[in-house]
């Protein structure tokens, strides 16, 4: 389909502040009367706060108060394992026990300092299986885990969890807990009975959980006036975020005003307020107070309040017929879910292998037990990607066993339109994993590659990898809003947040093409919530593309028919008559009449009602929708519309094919080559979905090669506090040059159609690695990511460091 | 490979740095170095920077970082602090063409350099250095976090070597991190720039 908009690039109307520095993040505000709030935080793992005796501090010259977990929740903190705004319960070192705010940082450290904060020791954990372990020490008070029952304690036998951690399989009855602690569908017996004559592989794995490591730390500033609380703030979804952190702070929705014209970084831990409570701290400190309030967030805090990927201590058994077919996964995970909660990651893991090789037989068991580490929570592909690097080298040893070439195993066992996945065998709104595949295989000459497999150069020796990535990309039930004022420019409400994926404008331009607009006369209003916008899903998951392209052009449809229907009550006709081209709605069989943008949108204000959002509002709409739409009623020409919910998964795919040259003496390995794919419906934005997929990347070499968070197992103390301890990918960690590209398919089930792909680049490329250093080691398979140097040089050297089951805990060095 | 240009290499910034004695690498130090306050006994200075072409005379603690006056005493919040330990490059500014971590130099050190900042860098008709222009052309940033130390570093390494190879700027850029991962970008922002400047 021509498109006038989709499909093409734009300039996203904020990349100049960024490069110029103009645009604001929250740390950049300032306010007349200004106080600075410092956290005193916990520095043991576990404890319980007796008593706070802050009186010196408070009498220093400079020092304008504290703030404390009793006057927070003065009916007593909240009874979930989730992140608190200050707690009398710490279960992580660096959690915030109190605020104090100075008229300058300095001076808040200095009173802080002289805080004296009576701790009561409790017992602590950092892995898990010490924490499973019948006797073994709980992160919290009341168990070791939580779920709908509340606390509860999962033990193993002391044989139990020796045995799954050498490396066997757990126990048919090992007890299962967390949020989604099981899940089977498929005849599991019949699957493994189908591949004895093919391929079956069974071993443990482990991967790391690290720290998610935005570039802006999650500061905030926040002043009260007129009643109405005025919040700096930093977020992945402006009105999902916003919505929820009104409850969290305890103001009326429509009392809180949430700025957030950019935020530098979010990748899963800035997406929902019950992540990010720290910034409620300077907006109870200002009410406090009735002072302004900034709150800095340090490198250093990031790592304890900034949140972490869950950890996995797993074992798998995976089946595959003489055809190659994936006829049955067992797989049991042990997750980290640290000191805070965290989230479904092994469900989501188990899940992905269900959908990304339509697996017939699928029985997942886990058990999700907390540590006291740093809160987990979503962080880019929870689960689905911290499996893509386990399962890559194993279809690959499948292959070799079954005599396939490495891609048609995967083409063998890849997800279609009509398909289903998961455990609720849920339809796929449409899938084009085989055409991903035979893309990425042709744009990085796949079998013309493969004669430099195992290839030696002096120490060096040539890798080969394919790997493949899968997440559930789109949501429904959210609520969009376009204006139109007398100048006829059309004016799209959107409350996505603005983390760098430019997905806010992106998905406005749906609306534009709906109504055939000039982007030159459109307008994204954004970045604040006076500005009155819709709400939309948590910007998370993969979602935002997929959500929002529906809300965008479901309000501007609604505005379309109110055209058509002004148009017809003055120019005579029904509004069937009518179509729209060049800012004017006209009738189809006489172009000459009809009236300008402007000229309807002037009539819609006259006419009010429906036509300016005063009446006949969609009953469906949110609460928070319905704020915004009220204080716009009367202002305009409104367009606005309640999206109904969806039943299909609409996923998100990539292939990433890669070739490394591994030095057997270092250790390190050098990315020649990398080809990425995305499967994700029709391009809106060519630049921005490159952006992802190339970003994407550099995570996925991150996950697969370099990052992990140590702690300290004497003390419980992090050893990770700066990017250098904890190492992200660099410039010179990542190739010169990643190549790009995509289907281009559409997908059915969005009007434009469009689905998500911020999430799967990380797991195709984790994946595409993991099976490259394998192939360079002749196959062996380390069931492990990040694979580091030091693991590959022991594996060379012949030691069995590497081999040892589940030695290295997610968490230690 | 040798580094494009040797002044941009980070040992040399590191013995910067430790020349300076102002790293910044804990969180009392961090707040020292915000120049918030002066400690007992300390003289403050009213000293004169040479910032963006222009001289501004500011009042400066002694253990005050270049980043920090930058931007909480002449308001220039284009800089931004990433992690004020010298590890993400996201306060990267120029001092006499150089690209320098603001985060760990002190700016009583700085009272003879010539100081830019990404504000500095527009034309005064609202035209965008070449860089800018090539990172809006690439669409360098995500997030844009880092993006202002990745344009100064950028324009570091083109006045140094105004017609790089993608393998040189790609070291040429190595001091400055970018969490979104958007490199390949930015290096498409940095060929272009080289293009058009």
């Amino acid at each position: 389909m021509a498109y006038m908009h989709i499909g093409k690039d734009f300039v996203p109307p904020d990349v100049t502040g960024k490069v110029t520095g103009r645009i604001k993040y929250a740390e950049d505000y300032t306010r007349e009367g200004m106080v600075y709030a410092r956290l005193l935080t916990s520095p043991i793992p576990h404890a319980r706060v007796l008593e706070i005796d802050a009186a010196e501090a408070l009498a220093m010259d400079g020092v304008y108060g504290i703030l404390t977990a009793d006057e927070v929740y003065p009916d007593g903190e909240p009874q979930s394992t989730g992140l608190k705004i200050l707690t009398n319960h710490p279960t992580l070192v660096g959690e915030p026990i109190l605020a104090l705010a100075a008229v300058d940082e300095k001076t808040a450290e200095t009173a802080i300092a002289a805080i004296n904060v009576t701790f009561e020791r409790l017992p602590f954990v950092l892995d898990p299986l010490d924490s499973l372990r019948e006797g073994g020490p709980n992160a919290f008070v009341d168990g070791n885990t939580f779920g709908r029952q509340g606390f509860t304690e999962a033990k193993w036998s002391s044989d139990q969890v020796a045995s799954f951690r050498a490396g066997n399989a757990p126990a048919e009855d090992a007890p299962t807990t967390g949020p989604i602690p099981t899940f089977a569908y498929g005849d599991l017996e019949a699957g493994f009975a189908a591949a004895a004559d093919g391929f079956v592989y069974e071993g443990s794995f482990t991967t790391a959980g690290y720290p998610h490591h935005s570039m802006e730390p999650r500061s905030a500033m926040a002043y009260w006036e007129d009643g109405k609380l005025y919040l700096h703030g930093t977020s992945q979804s402006l009105t999902a975020l916003a919505n929820d952190m009104a409850g969290i702070i305890g103001v009326a929705k429509e009392d809180l005003v949430f700025i957030n014209a950019a935020t530098g970084g979010g990748f899963g831990q800035r997406a929902r307020a019950g992540s990010i409570p720290s910034m409620a701290i300077p907006a109870k400190m200002s009410q406090k107070l009735n002072r302004p309030v900034m709150m800095r967030i340090t490198r250093e805090e990031e790592f304890t309040i900034g949140g972490a990927r869950q950890g996995f201590q797993g074992w798998i058994k995976v089946g595959f017929r003489p055809d190659g077919v994936m006829s049955a996964c067992d797989i049991f995970v042990v997750s980290d879910n640290g000191g805070k909660g965290g989230g479904a990651d092994a469900f989501s893991a188990a899940d992905c292998i269900s959908i990304l090789y339509q697996t017939e037989a699928v029985r997942f068991r886990g058990a999700s037990v907390a540590t006291n580490t740093a809160h987990r929570g979503a962080q880019r592909g929870p689960g689905q990607n911290q499996i893509a690097p386990i399962i890559s080298p194993i279809m690959d040893a499948a292959a070799d066993a079954l005599g396939m070439s490495r891609l048609d195993i995967r083409v063998v066992n890849s997800a279609q339109t009509g398909d289903v996945g998961g455990p609720q065998r849920q339809p796929l709104t449409s899938a084009y994993m085989p055409e991903a595949l035979q893309q990425a295989a042709n744009d990085f000459d796949w079998e013309g590659r493969q004669s430099r497999r195992r290839q030696r150069n002096g120490s060096k020796v040539t890798g080969l990898g394919i790997g493949q990535g899968y997440h559930n990309a789109g949501r429904s039930g959210m609520d969009g809003i376009v204006m139109m004022g007398a100048d006829g420019r059309l004016k799209i409400h959107n409350g996505v947040g603005n983390l760098g994926t430019y997905s806010y404008a992106s998905t406005s331009r749906a609306a534009a093409e709906a109504l055939k607009m000039p982007w030159e006369s459109c307008d994204i209003i954004t970045g604040r919530t006076d500005y009155h916008l819709p709400i939309t899903s948590p910007q998370d998951g993969s979602n935002s593309i997929f959500t929002n392209t529906r809300t965008c052009y479901g309000a501007a449809m609604d505005m379309l028919a109110k055209m058509k229907e002004i148009a017809a009550q003055g120019l005579g006709g029904e509004p069937a008559d009518y179509d729209i081209s060049d800012e004017r709605v006209h009738r189809i069989a006489d172009g000459g009449i009809g009236m300008s943008y402007a000229e309807v949108a002037q009539r819609a204000m006259e006419l009010g009602g429906k036509f300016t959002g005063e009446a006949e509002l969609p009953e469906e709409l949110a609460e928070w929708t319905q704020i915004a739409a009220s204080r716009l009623a009367g202002t305009g020409f409104m367009g606005i519309y309640h999206d109904p919910a969806h039943s299909n998964n609409p996923p998100g795919f990539t292939v990433t094919c890669t070739e490394i040259e591994l030095d057997l003496e270092t250790g390190k390995y050098e990315i020649l080559d990398m080809v990425s794919i995305g499967e994700c419906g029709t391009v809106m934005h060519p630049q921005g979905l490159k952006n992802q997929l190339v970003g994407g990347a550099v995570w996925g070499i991150g996950l697969s090669a370099l990052e992990r968070h140590l702690y300290d197992p004497q003390n419980g103390l992090p050893a990770s506090t700066g990017y250098w301890q904890s190492k992200v990918p660099t410039y010179l960690d990542t190739p010169a040059r990643i190549e790009t590209g995509w289907v281009d398919l559409p997908d059915p089930e969005n009007p434009v159609g469009a689905r998500g792909i911020g999430e799967p680049t990380q797991g195709s490329v984790s994946a595409a690695l993991t099976a490259a250093i394998s192939d360079a080691l002749d196959g062996h398979i380390f069931g492990a990511a990040p694979i580091t140097t030091d693991m590959i040089i022991n594996h060379v050297a012949g030691t069995q460091e590497d081999a040892v089951a589940l030695a290295q805990n997610n968490f230690r060095g | 490979m040798q580094p494009v240009n040797p002044q941009l290499t980070r040992r040399r910034f590191i013995k910067g740095v430790i020349a300076s004695g102002a790293v910044a690498g804990t969180t009392s130090l961090w707040y020292a170095a915000n120049g918030q306050s002066r400690p007992a006994g300390a003289v403050e200075r009213m000293i004169r920077l040479n910032v963006n072409g222009q001289d501004r005379t500011v009042d400066v603690a002694p253990q005050e970082t270049l980043a920090s006056t930058l931007r909480y005493k002449l308001g220039l919040t284009g800089t931004k602090l990433g992690c004020n330990r010298g590890e993400c490059g996201a306060c990267t500014v120029l001092v006499d063409d150089v690209p320098t971590y603001g985060c760990s130099v002190l700016t009583h050190s700085m009272k003879d350099g010539r100081i830019e900042t990404v504000e500095g860098l527009e034309a005064p008709d609202g035209t965008l250095h070449p860089v800018q222009q090539g990172f809006v052309d690439a669409l360098g940033p995500q997030c844009g976090y880092c993006t202002p130390g990745q344009v100064m570093a950028a324009v570091g390494l083109l006045r140094a070597n105004p017609n790089p190879t993608r393998q040189e700027a790609r070291m040429g850029m190595a001091g400055n991190i970018c969490r979104c991962g958007s490199y390949d970008s930015y290096l498409d922002g940095v060929m272009r720039a080289a293009e058009i400047g």
